[in-house]
């Protein structure tokens, strides 16, 4: 047996959870810490795969900036066996990561012009290093939007993160949800329909986007709609992910690898098959 | 462009030379592996000598059928393409990629198993098999990731090329340009001429590692006469092909419907029992098993072959991306024919027939594109 090469894009590196917040009834956020070394820089938008003992690995994209912290930031939705292993680990355990892997926000490309941020459900996990990138130098960026759509005023991610955006006077954060009781005051309905009116020049703006794929069909319709260019839209999309690195052919879409082509896309590079179902 | 006839060396060698090659491999410490009967199918494995090889049988194909038949002479390659194909031994079927060990303390080490199997000697390997491995060479050694384990099989492995005496039922290397005849990638390639009572392999030399392998096997210098007929016998192979495909356009054509009825048509008939992807030369698709023992201390991970009919192979949380086997078919002839060469720059398809013959209900991927080409753009039902 030959120790463990780092360089091995098939081997784990080893790290610690140092801290697990609970944000929803069925997600956690860890704070991972490398336990040997530096963990690798990164760019919002790009994935990891977490490993649980014995368990298995699945794809979870950075949920803070690599700006924030030494190590890494993942909300993790338990909805398999892997993903329930690792919503399940206490601070001390220790998981398995291979990453960074794929490609980003267009973070840089969006300076000079303003930034609509569009999230559906936990579509936001993966969107929030590129707000926190936005936002610490946001002097550099036009005017900025985060629309975000969940299913009930239970489902709402990072309220806390939400709240803080919303205090500031240079930021516009709208929330909208599917179904609410009596006591929720704010929009209700789906993310698309905060689209319309929502402050951008669409000949000048370049749109994120990330949630369930109809909802990023219907988002990316109306930004097409509102007069956005295809090649402005970016979204992330997700398929079945084993090695991450172009060899096992489970996350291929039409041509694309979603692991090393994307996860996140301009639209007019996928917009055909997009429209394809079972694609 | 040199004249490639004048510098490969061609040289003659009777079947006690090909005992001579085959013990001279062993010898050179090659794990020597090739055609054998079994299971009433030619398959590749391990073989001890000329003995072991399928010598006098052919074997005759068509969509969903294979059967081996006797020769009138004792041909040693005398049969087209099995079941098996070598990446079988490149890119292992189930292959353990690491194992983990966790302490007390649930600290975690990680590693990997040393490589092994190897150095492989492949005996008769066929030029659309050739062209297999280069595609897969793409796939796994020139991406932005390699894999390593496989790039250290398939560099140390001495290629035994045998170009085509005869075409099978399902065969349609002509149309891929992948054959009949080996042009490169190999250290030796044979031509098996039998006339008579002679039985001789022309050789040609395809690198320094087979040259040095020769030195040590008896032969002769080739007639012009000799070499004339081992490129007759390949002509007559290259007019024998049972299937063909019209190339032309060919990727824009399927990428551009993919909502074509004759998805929903080939849907009725296939089985989704991911044969044609087993038997595939190219087919690269794994997955990963993650296990752990009792006590949950010690785990490891295992790649295995996966197929893209499976229903898993495109779960993800909620479901299968392609759950209609239409859509399921669609993604592996698309994949194959088209999408392919998007990827990684060639075609997926080498013509060797395997996906054909080894249908259950013989489902001919020729067929299914011809069908699209003589009516493209229709719309299904959806």
């Amino acid at each position: 047996m030959q120790p463990q090469a780092l360089e091995d894009p098939f081997v784990p590196d080893i790290y610690r959870v140092e801290k697990v917040r609970r944000e929803l009834a069925d997600a956690v956020t860890l704070e991972l810490e490398p336990q040997s070394g530096t963990r690798p820089d990164f760019r919002p938008g790009q994935f990891n795969m977490l490993y649980a003992f014995g368990v298995g690995e699945v794809a979870i994209s950075m949920s803070a900036s690599a700006r924030l912290g030494a190590g890494f930031v993942h909300t993790v939705r338990n909805a398999g066996a892997v993903s329930g292993a690792l919503a399940r680990l206490e601070p001390g355990a220790t998981l398995g990561v291979r990453g960074p892997f794929g490609t980003g926000w267009p973070v840089p490309e969006a300076e000079g012009r303003d930034v609509l941020i569009v999230a559906g459900g936990l579509g936001l996990a993966p969107l929030r290093p590129a707000i926190q990138d936005v936002l610490a130098h946001r002097e550099r960026y036009g005017r900025v939007t985060i629309l975000v759509g969940c299913r009930s005023p239970h489902d709402i991610l990072y309220q806390h993160d939400l709240e803080e955006w919303r205090q500031r006077l240079d930021v516009t954060v709208e929330v909208t949800v599917d179904h609410a009781g009596t006591d929720w005051h704010g929009d209700v309905g789906f993310v698309t329909t905060l689209i319309p009116r929502s402050p951008f020049d669409p000949d000048n703006a370049v749109a994120m986007v990330c949630g369930p794929e109809v909802m990023m069909r219907f988002a990316a319709s109306a930004l097409l709609k509102a007069g956005v260019p295809a090649s402005a839209i970016h979204l992330s999309m997700e398929r079945n992910m084993k090695c991450a690195i172009g060899l096992c052919g489970h996350c291929q879409f039409g041509p694309k690898f979603v692991c090393k082509d994307g996860p996140v896309f301009p639209l007019d590079r996928i917009s055909g098959l997009l429209a394809v179902q079972e694609i | 462009m040199q004249d490639s006839k004048a510098d490969v060396t061609r040289v003659v060698i009777d079947t006690k030379g090909l005992q001579c090659l085959l013990e001279a491999l062993a010898q050179a410490g090659y794990r020597v592996v090739g055609p054998t009967v079994r299971d009433e199918a030619i398959v590749y494995d391990d073989i001890a000598g000329i003995e072991s090889l399928p010598v006098g049988w052919t074997d005759r194909q068509e969509a969903g059928r294979y059967a081996l038949e006797r020769r009138g002479d004792d041909a040693c390659f005398g049969y087209v393409v099995g079941p098996h194909s070598w990446k079988k031994f490149l890119f292992p079927p189930v292959e353990t990629l690491w194992t983990a060990r966790r302490d007390e303390a649930g600290a975690m080490a990680v590693s990997r198993p040393e490589p092994s199997q190897g150095p492989f000697a492949f005996i008769g390997m066929r030029a659309c098999e050739i062209e297999a491995i280069a595609i897969q060479d793409r796939v796994f050694e020139q991406g932005p990731y390699t894999d390593t384990a496989y790039a250290a099989r398939r560099s140390d492995a001495f290629i035994v090329a045998l170009n085509c005496g005869q075409a099978g039922g399902t065969c349609f290397c002509v149309s891929m340009d992948t054959g009949p005849k080996a042009k490169h990638g190999f250290d030796l390639a044979l031509t098996e001429m039998i006339d008579g009572p002679s039985h001789r392999f022309l050789v040609e030399v395809g690198s320094e590692a087979g040259a040095r392998i020769m030195v040590q096997v008896p032969h002769e210098q080739a007639s012009a006469g000799q070499v004339e007929m081992a490129e007759a016998i390949v002509e007559r192979t290259a007019g024998q092909m049972g299937r063909s495909l019209d190339t032309q356009g060919l990727k824009e054509l399927l990428q551009d419907n993919p909502e074509h009825p004759r998805w929903d048509d080939v849907a009725m008939r296939c089985l989704t029992c991911a044969n044609c992807t087993m038997v595939c030369p190219t087919c690269f698709c794994s997955t990963v098993e993650d296990h752990s023992d009792l006590t949950n201390t010690e785990a490891q991970r295992v790649r295995k072959w996966d197929s893209c009919f499976t229903m898993d192979y495109s779960y993800i949380h909620g479901g299968s991306v392609r759950a209609s086997t239409a859509s399921r078919y669609r993604q592996w002839m698309t994949h194959k024919l088209a999408n392919w060469i998007d990827q990684f720059g060639t075609s997926g398809c080498v013509g060797c027939g395997r996906c054909i013959t080894w249908c259950p209900v013989g489902i001919d991927l020729t067929e299914e594109a011809a069908a699209i080409r003589a009516a493209p753009g229709e719309k299904g039902s959806g």
